[in-house]
């Protein structure tokens, strides 16, 4: 069968705050859920300036190693239409974050199933085709991790602050001072 | 940052057309989605990867499942962004229909699309736009919607104007709507924009001319159905959209139905 040609990516831009964005986008996890981790950090440019309108889109696996996910992310009240927020039963794996004025973004989730990492989707003003990228965890025999010279691979592991607590920077570009994310293809 | 006319821009989008004409002729790939690094783009510069992108080819990896939505992600009047106030908002009021696929040509059910658009004017209904256009108290400009069985969405709207921006002097975006999609896995994940046939300004955006391709370049613009337009009432623009990327075939038995 022939493939058919795909639909070119274009920017964000800057004006998808108000349609992207929603209520409880960086809370995967139930409110208040003990096994709760927070990973965060900042998206900075090629200048190692903090870049304030990134939009972060994270999947990832539930605790039990589905990957099915779930509807309900964002919620919505048939009345008000105003999004509720997820009901805390089902896990839907899926967050939307965008960065705050300082480049920053944090999430609330539970540890994925069955891999050590996260899977990252960067969207931003300025760029015209998303990135993919992986926040690991914990470092792993993993074939990505594996196949990658440290100084890069570094860039995939997130930091452990506390146990609870993950720091995850994604760098867009070199700037000589500080290494660039390992930016993924699915070919 | 010293101002750029639009002859400049205009020589810089020529050439890198030329560059990929070039790299076509002698063998390279079809370009589909623009290069990330397009000088013409001037906020590219800093926000591009200098190292190439590494492939993923695992069949166990995360990315070839994706989040997933469903009734209690939308309402019925997310996809009429003309009833969204009290009053009926100013401008053309038009449909945009078309169908979801995957590159085989399967339709992608009940999946999430997301579209956001400037008023009539031209001017979006958030803070940082100061664009001296009047805003519309009854348009927003955000909708969602799910994909049918056959992978249709369907949105009522207003034909968005063209706005300016501060890329170069006179540098104006020609109309479009934002399009976010999902695929059934996260690889194919889309963020797009949706033109209008004929635009005048087309030649001059650095935006739409990152697509290099001509023939990509050309998707992603809308044909106008004048057997779908509804008699009295509203145009009708069609728009066929195709995720790229893989997806791992087991996700489709258990998301059915
Ligand atoms: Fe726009």
């Amino acid at each position: 069968m022939a493939e058919l040609a795909p639909t070119p990516s274009q920017t964000v831009g800057p004006f998808y705050g108000y349609a992207l964005p929603f209520p409880g986008g960086a809370d995967i996890a139930p409110a208040g859920h003990p096994g709760a981790i927070t990973v965060h950090g900042h998206v900075y440019d090629g200048a190692g300036a903090p870049v304030p309108d990134a939009l972060l889109e994270f999947w990832q696996p539930a605790p039990d190693g589905s990957r099915t996910g779930a509807p309900g992310s964002l919620r919505r009240d048939p009345v008000s239409g105003a999004v509720i927020g997820r009901h805390g039963l089902d896990f839907t794996g899926f967050a939307r974050v965008p960065t705050d004025a300082d480049g920053h973004y944090a999430i609330r989730t539970l540890p994925p199933g069955g891999v050590p990492y996260l899977a990252v989707c960067v969207f931003a003003r300025g760029l015209l085709h998303h990135l993919f990228t992986r926040a690991y965890l914990t470092d792993a025999d993993d074939p990505l991790l594996t196949a990658l010279e440290p100084r890069r691979r570094a860039t995939l592991i997130a930091i452990a602050e506390t146990e609870r607590v993950h720091r995850f920077d994604v760098r867009l570009q070199d700037n000589g001072a500080h290494e660039e994310t390992v930016f993924l293809d699915f070919p | 940052m010293t101002a750029l006319d639009q002859s400049q821009i205009d020589t810089e989008i020529t050439a890198a057309r030329d560059a990929y004409a070039k790299a076509l002729a002698d063998g390279a790939a079809v370009r589909h989605h623009p290069s990330r690094d397009y000088a013409p783009y001037r906020s590219s510069e800093l926000r591009h990867p200098k190292h190439a992108l590494v492939e993923v080819r695992d069949p166990e990896a995360v990315e070839l499942s994706g989040p997933v939505f469903g009734v209690t992600d939308v309402t019925d009047l997310d996809a009429d962004l003309t009833r969204q106030h009290t009053g009926e908002p100013i401008g053309e009021r038009i449909t945009v229909t078309g169908r979801l696929l995957d590159r085989d040509g399967k339709p992608i059910r009940g999946q999430l699309v997301e579209i956001w658009q400037a008023n009539a004017s031209g001017r979006y209904a958030h803070q940082r736009d100061q664009h001296p256009a009047p805003l519309d108290p009854n348009f927003t400009g955000v909708g969602r919607c799910l994909t049918g069985d056959d992978g249709t969405y369907r949105f009522t709207t207003i034909k968005p104007g063209p706005y300016p921006w501060r890329n170069h002097t006179n540098a104006w975006r020609p109309a479009h709507i934002h399009f976010s999609l999902f695929g059934t896995a996260f690889t194919q994940r889309l963020v797009t924009q949706m033109y209008f046939p004929g635009d005048p300004l087309f030649p001059y955006d650095p935006i739409l001319q990152a697509v290099t391709d001509d023939s990509a370049r050309g998707r992603l613009v809308a044909t106008y159905a004048h057997d779908r337009s509804s008699p009295e009432w509203s145009l009708c623009y069609r728009w066929d959209i195709v995720l790229d990327g893989p997806a791992a075939t087991w996700i489709e038995e258990g998301r059915d139905g």
